[in-house]
């Protein structure tokens, strides 16, 4: 692997193609954990340590997998990984155990481990599969952190359990609700639409305005 | 428990706890099936009838099988396993007798077994300690909350397919600032209460 190449993937995995902003998957895990910034990391890295486990083996066992039974094999090889992750957390981590609650278990089902296994561990080799691994659920809990970052200073007006308000604002307690939840995924993805819309937009124009095909290629 | 807990424990996972806008078990394939009221409900049922039954099959395995046998720790591996066999067996089953519902539910039938809502109610019946009538009784009532919620929902998306929002929230965004004006009105049944 290149050095150039991990830090691009690694780039594409957070930003370009964030598995929550812009592919929206995992939607449960981002709307339901994301009351307080400390569930966040903990949910995210948490997935990250399965994702980057699940596609190493499931890379590694390509070609054994018979293509009829693939989907299961990956989620029993998934939900393996979450027992461990669960096991260790539980003996380690209790709190952040007991505040996850059930949707640690519910890291099998969350759709970026199985979408990364199909798409990509299946059919790369091991070491790509891992960076993969590492940059996408780097990207979950990226936007995990952003969205509980905004959810937990407006809403119960802390970070990390410190108090920020100094007075100055009441918090929103309609944010920390699961209403708030949708409403502040809706806005950031919006805002996200409203990014690529205006680089698209650049593009468009760059284009129209060069009348040479030679000097752009056609890149769309 | 009486006819009457339980009656109040569904109506309980139904309205006040409901799985989708309070609990968020089963988010995906709320905002992506959701685009057409006949779909919705087929969806639904879908999801309803596999959540009735694996809570029944999980149940016993995890009675007769995994809590014995001390293997107590292995249970999300298991209950996944049967979910997964359950949904294979109901895809062949609805292709056989039923082509029709198969033919409209197509390829979201596969993804009901990484629907979080299954597991999640699986799990959840374990935790609280349900019987095996208890735990039937709350599979079907959160079977039903969530297609309760992705009808309703479905009905609210065929409404914003005419809107005319800003460019930027058009498609999933405003769908979600529409979901989440929903979750407002279900919140108001958290203030009910059993006296």
């Amino acid at each position: 692997m290149k050095k150039d190449g991990f830090f691009s993937q690694l780039k594409r995995g957070i930003l370009d193609e964030n598995p929550v902003f812009v592919q929206l998957l995992g939607m449960c895990p981002t709307l339901a954990l994301t009351t307080l910034v400390s569930n966040a990391i903990g949910m995210g890295l948490a997935a990250t340590a399965v994702l980057v486990c699940s596609n190493l083996l499931i890379s590694l066992l390509r070609h054994i997998i018979p293509k009829q039974v693939r989907i299961a094999a990956y989620i029993v090889i998934i939900s393996g990984f979450v027992t461990a992750v669960e096991l260790i957390m539980k003996a380690y981590l209790f709190d952040l155990y007991q505040s996850l609650g059930i949707f640690l278990s519910l890291i099998v089902v969350n759709c970026i481990i199985l979408a990364r296994a199909e798409a990509y561990a299946s059919k790369n080799k091991p070491l790509p599969s891992i960076v993969d691994g590492i940059a996408t659920g780097l990207g979950f809990t990226f936007a995990l952190i952003v969205m509980a970052a905004i959810r937990e200073v407006i809403g119960s007006g802390t970070i990390l359990g410190y108090d920020i308000t100094f007075g100055v604002y009441e918090p929103a307690m309609m944010i920390a609700q699961p209403a708030g939840a949708f409403i502040t995924l809706g806005i950031i993805i919006a805002a996200v639409q409203k990014i690529k819309n205006s680089v698209e937009d650049k593009k468009r124009l760059k284009r129209l305005s060069h009348v040479e095909p030679k000097e752009r290629g056609d890149k769309e | 428990m009486s006819f009457t807990d339980i009656l109040l424990m569904m109506f309980g996972a139904i309205l006040i706890e409901n799985f989708i806008f309070s609990k968020f078990y089963g988010c995906c394939p709320f905002l992506g099936v959701s685009d057409k009221p006949a779909n919705a409900l087929g969806m639904g049922m879908a999801v309803t009838f596999v959540i009735s039954l694996s809570c029944a099959v999980t149940w016993a395995v995890y009675t007769f099988l995994l809590e014995p046998f001390g293997l107590d720790y292995l249970r999300t591996i298991a209950f996944i396993l049967v979910i997964a066999a359950l949904v294979q067996f109901i895809e062949m089953f609805l292709r056989k007798f039923v082509p029709a519902l198969y033919n409209s539910l197509g390829i979201y039938l596969p993804l009901i077994t990484t629907n979080c809502a299954v597991l999640s109610s699986t799990l959840l019946i374990i935790e609280n300690n349900y019987n095996f009538i208890e735990s039937v009784c709350f599979g079907f009532a959160a079977g039903l909350g969530f297609t309760l919620a992705i009808v309703v929902f479905a009905g609210v998306r065929a409404r914003l397919e005419t809107a005319h929002p800003p460019r930027a929230f058009r498609g999933f965004p405003i769908t979600l600032v529409a979901a989440g004006l929903l979750a407002m009105a279900f919140s108001a049944f958290s203030g009910v209460s059993f006296g």
